[in-house]
């Protein structure tokens, strides 16, 4: 789960970390007003989960009320279209109207998972404001790293060296960025985050150290303890596909292919997207039924892969184990019965309960069916189809 | 021989009178493995439904059983502290197949795990299984075939459940046995990973290859190439899943997930072909590839 940046400021300001002053605005005239409580520049930044926010003209530095109104106006009212949008682009619902300092300059602070030490690992930088992969690739020197450990977290020695490492001597200002640092670790902590960043922090002509733009993502299997994440939560950051998907403790993913893929166990879900693309074809779809599915979550996974309009066959492929194959054949019949199938829906069924599952498809006698005898087999005859 | 668990592993179930552990436990007793008791706090001095003992805690289960290996099937908020208490009481291995758990309290299981010396498979994983002796876990048993005289044999290390049934299946309708299938979970912070279980491999007489099946996301599999090329003697068949997976986006295991360029299957699949690992390329063709190295 991913939050909007004006929500990770708050939280990192809950927990200490100096952020300039700003305001959240849904309307033009709470933007406005934010400038004027403000007082001197502003930046008027776009509250949505795709990048490519300020070459797409959404996010703004204005000097005006006048001018904050202009571009409060224009995002608001306009869809907002980057590369990582699509064509489509997304809408707007909320504004932040922050402090604009004058930054002299920029560092780089943020706590992540690091699954080959089997903790997390915060890592700093002096070259803040870029992307952190690319200093990672460039400039690896450059990135100052120390292990928490599991059961005692941050250790004060750790912090002292983090904050050299970002080559701060200013006694105040070493100060400054410790408390950042700590903060950052606790807000880690407390919510269960993947990732915590603060990139840009900064030190402005001022000399004052402050967090300018926040990224955090939380653990997904952690969020059912954080009530305040939960409040959190915008679904207009996820496919109502896969929230839909979600709800019937499916796993989906669209993808842009044909053939629609319904796979039970993620492992062998990817493995079918890469079979049907082995075999030349493109896969619609990730999509994982799960260990235990019911008969009705699994109807529900046809429709789901069917209300795809790219659909043009679907690959069935089942390795009943805890799942059985028989259960697979009952959903696969009811929803032949309910939606109706109106492409070739290719299955392959292998493991418990598969004697049964033939029998009953048998008995179904579904038009648009097609059995397969192994992986190859199916590969090859959902491609034919769909070719 | 075998690696983790035998014909005289015995095993306490943490969760048994819960609806999968119940079941479970049913299945892994009709295959044979020495389940001795269970755990389910409050329910001490009861039976379960297989005419087991249940225990308050861990500690009585083994103080009574002996047992040496729990297998885990308690709801994910709990999950972690189940883990500590069957360190704590004695276990030597935990099998740990709940599916869910936060990755910081993994953070936390794993450290406590480690300075107690204590092993663990999963989470979210299908558990281990040595084919005619001891099945922990969820596997469906009647697919593996196990070792007899004569007979080729494997040892399965994976990441995820269903296709490692299906590697298995391959396998078992070539004729070639396995040793021992260690199903280690699709979570980023986890417990026994590649290069510890290639360790064991190697080391086992009965085991004459190795299956690895890895997945998209983080670094395991480049770390077991690495160890292969300077430590391995004997045939290694990798798969990797997840060539088509989208950057960014997680496909269905919590680890599964190419981030910052990083985990990606094309990365795995190099290292691997570096370290002269056989790599299907096809799902299809991992028993075939086996049978063409032994």
């Amino acid at each position: 789960m991913k939050v909007h940046e004006y929500q990770a400021r708050e939280l990192l300001a809950e927990a200490g970390v100096p952020v300039p002053k700003s305001y959240v605005a849904t309307t033009v005239d709470q933007a406005a007003a934010a400038f004027d409580k403000i007082g001197g520049k502003a930046v008027v930044k776009a509250q949505v989960f795709a990048g490519g926010r300020g070459k797409a003209g959404f996010v703004k530095l204005c000097d005006t009320a006048e001018q904050v109104r202009q571009a409060a106006t224009f995002m608001l009212s306009n869809r907002m279209v980057s590369p990582q949008t699509g064509s489509e682009g997304v809408e707007v619902k909320k504004l932040l109207v922050a402090d604009a300092v004058d930054i002299e300059s920029e560092y780089y602070v943020a706590v992540v998972m690091d699954r080959a030490k089997n903790t997390a690992v915060v890592m700093v930088s002096q070259e803040g404001g870029v992307e952190i992969e690319i200093v990672a690739k460039e400039k690896p020197g450059a990135i100052i790293k120390r292990w928490l450990h599991p059961h005692l977290g941050l250790m004060s020695f750790q912090c002292a060296q983090l904050v050299a490492g970002l080559g701060f001597t200013d006694k105040e200002q070493a100060k400054a960025a410790a408390k950042v640092i700590r903060g950052l670790v606790n807000v880690f902590h407390k919510y269960d985050c993947a990732l915590a960043e603060i990139n840009p922090l900064v030190r402005t002509k001022s000399g004052e150290i402050l967090a300018i733009d926040a990224k955090m993502n939380f653990d997904d299997n952690a969020v059912f303890r954080h009530k305040r994440l939960q409040e959190m939560f915008d679904p207009s950051g996820e496919n109502p596909m896969e929230l839909r998907a979600k709800e019937h403790n499916l796993s989906y993913i669209p993808l842009d292919g044909n053939i629609g893929c319904l796979v039970n166990g993620a492992g062998l879900a990817m493995s079918t997207m890469d079979l049907i693309k082995l075999h030349g074809g493109e896969p619609a779809n990730f999509l994982d039924v799960g260990g235990s599915v019911t008969a009705e979550e699994a109807t529900e996974a046809f429709r789901i892969v069917l209300s795809d309009p790219k659909v043009k066959g679907i690959l069935v492929n089942i390795f009943g184990g805890i799942a059985k194959c028989d259960t697979i054949a009952e959903a696969l019949i009811a929803a032949a019965r309910e939606i109706g199938f109106d492409v070739p829906v290719v299955v392959r069924l292998e493991g418990t309960n598969v004697e049964r599952a033939h029998e009953l498809l048998k008995e179904a006698a579904i038009p648009q069916l097609i059995t397969a005898t192994d992986l190859t087999d199916a590969a090859n005859k959902v491609c034919a189809q769909v070719a | 021989m075998s690696i983790l668990v035998d014909g005289e592993t015995k095993v306490i179930c943490q969760g048994i009178t819960g609806k999968a552990g119940a079941f479970h436990t049913a299945r892994c007793l009709e295959y044979g493995t020495k389940v001795v008791g269970g755990v389910s706090p409050g329910k001490g001095g009861t039976q379960s439904e297989h005419g087991l003992p249940v225990f308050n805690t861990c500690h009585d289960a083994i103080a009574a059983t002996g047992a040496d290996v729990s297998m885990i099937f308690v709801p994910a908020p709990f999950a972690v502290d189940a883990g500590m208490e069957a360190a704590d009481a004695g276990c030597s291995l935990i099998v740990l197949i709940t599916e869910g758990i936060p990755t910081l309290d993994m953070v936390r299981l794993r450290k406590y795990l480690d300075e107690k010396g204590v092993l663990m498979v999963g989470p979210n994983c299908p558990g281990v299984i040595t084919p005619g002796n001891c099945k922990v876990g969820i596997m469906p048993g009647y697919i593996h075939k196990p070792w007899e005289d004569g007979c080729k044999c494997v040892g399965i290390i994976s990441r995820s459940g269903t296709l490692t049934y299906e590697a298995v299946w391959q396998c078992t309708t070539r004729g070639i046995a396995q040793s021992t299938c260690v199903g280690i979970g699709g979570d980023p912070v986890k417990g026994l990973n590649f290069v510890e279980l290639l360790e064991m491999f190697e080391n086992d007489g009965q085991t004459d290859a190795m299956i690895i099946i890895g997945e998209i996301g983080g670094t395991d599999e480049e770390e077991a190439a690495k160890y292969i090329e300077r430590h391995v003697t004997k045939p290694v068949v990798a798969f990797i899943a997840g060539r088509t997976a989208p950057p960014g986006k997680r496909m269905g295991h919590a680890g599964a997930i190419i981030s910052g360029g990083e985990g990606t299957a094309a990365s795995k699949i190099a290292a691997m072909k570096e370290a002269g690992v056989a790599v299907a390329e096809s799902p299809a063709a991992i028993g075939e590839t086996v049978a063409g190295l032994l």
